[in-house]
């Protein structure tokens, strides 16, 4: 059951790249990113009860171009995460399981994350008074 | 097909690893319940770009905003552990280790939950 050498079915590298396991597998990933993220949540509020100081240190951290780069990450990884757990949502329901439908969402998913996370920079930005 | 469960067993619908429903379920409970507040989160955070700290401070004080931060915090550490516990029994085949990462995951959750938790109510109470 755990340390046997029993053989194990096919895994990941195995097969040929696809859409369909791509998107499975980034599903994964980013669902384990976001939840790394998470801490960053609590930092901020944390950050927020804690005083001026500690907030503006985080602030200036955020604001570094590694620290945006890191946010930008978080923001598609949550806008995918978020599109493609609706589309595993329906799968729930029995719908959509054919293989052109699983296509087609998979590429509806891709592009609804950009936008959304286009959604919320653009939005940011505006907030933050400009580039 | 030819069955050899009880008629018990074959009500219960649990298979021979007699739970695992509850975790699918909250899963797709906080699922459900996460769309919504991580859209509200991602644009309520998007304005709060670079906002000053009184700015950003009254934003958390807001009593909704306060109210739907802690929901968010709750459902957004439960799905994530929820989720990592499946990949944790995926990838890592020793039973001890595995054992030890999911509750090393379970309680760090827990504890960055709390602590977030308690961060809102402290801002909101003013202290």
């Amino acid at each position: 059951m755990t340390d046997s050498n029993r053989p194990l079915s096919p895994h990941l590298t195995i097969y040929r790249p696809q859409l369909t396991s791509l998107l499975s597998v980034l599903h994964r990933g980013t669902g384990v990113f976001i939840t790394l993220a998470a801490v960053l949540l609590t930092a901020w509020v944390a950050a927020l009860a804690a005083g001026p100081d500690y907030y503006g240190l985080l602030l200036a951290l955020l604001g570094h171009w590694l620290g945006q780069l890191v946010l930008l990450g978080i923001t598609f990884s949550l806008a995918y995460h978020l599109c493609n757990g609706i589309r595993h949502l329906v799968w729930d329901t029995g719908r959509a399981l054919e293989l052109q439908g699983v296509y087609r969402s998979g590429y509806a998913v891709l592009v609804a994350s950009v936008v959304l996370t286009g959604a919320v920079w653009g939005t940011a930005y505006t907030a933050a008074g400009g580039l | 097909m030819r069955r050899y469960e009880t008629a018990e067993s074959r009500a219960r619908g649990l298979g021979s690893a007699k739970n695992g429903f509850h975790h699918w379920w909250h899963q797709r409970l906080t699922a459900v319940l996460l769309v919504p507040l991580m859209l509200w989160l991602g644009m309520g955070l998007a304005l709060q770009a670079g906002a000053e700290f009184e700015a950003a401070r009254d934003w958390v004080a807001n009593p909704i905003n306060a109210t739907l931060l802690i929901v968010a915090i709750v459902m957004l550490f439960y799905h994530g552990a929820l989720g990592v516990q499946v990949v944790i029994e995926d990838y890592v085949h020793t039973a001890g280790l595995k054992w030890l990462s999911n509750l090393a995951v379970q309680f760090a959750c827990l504890v960055v939950a709390v602590a977030g938790i308690l961060a809102v109510i402290q801002i909101t109470l003013g202290g």
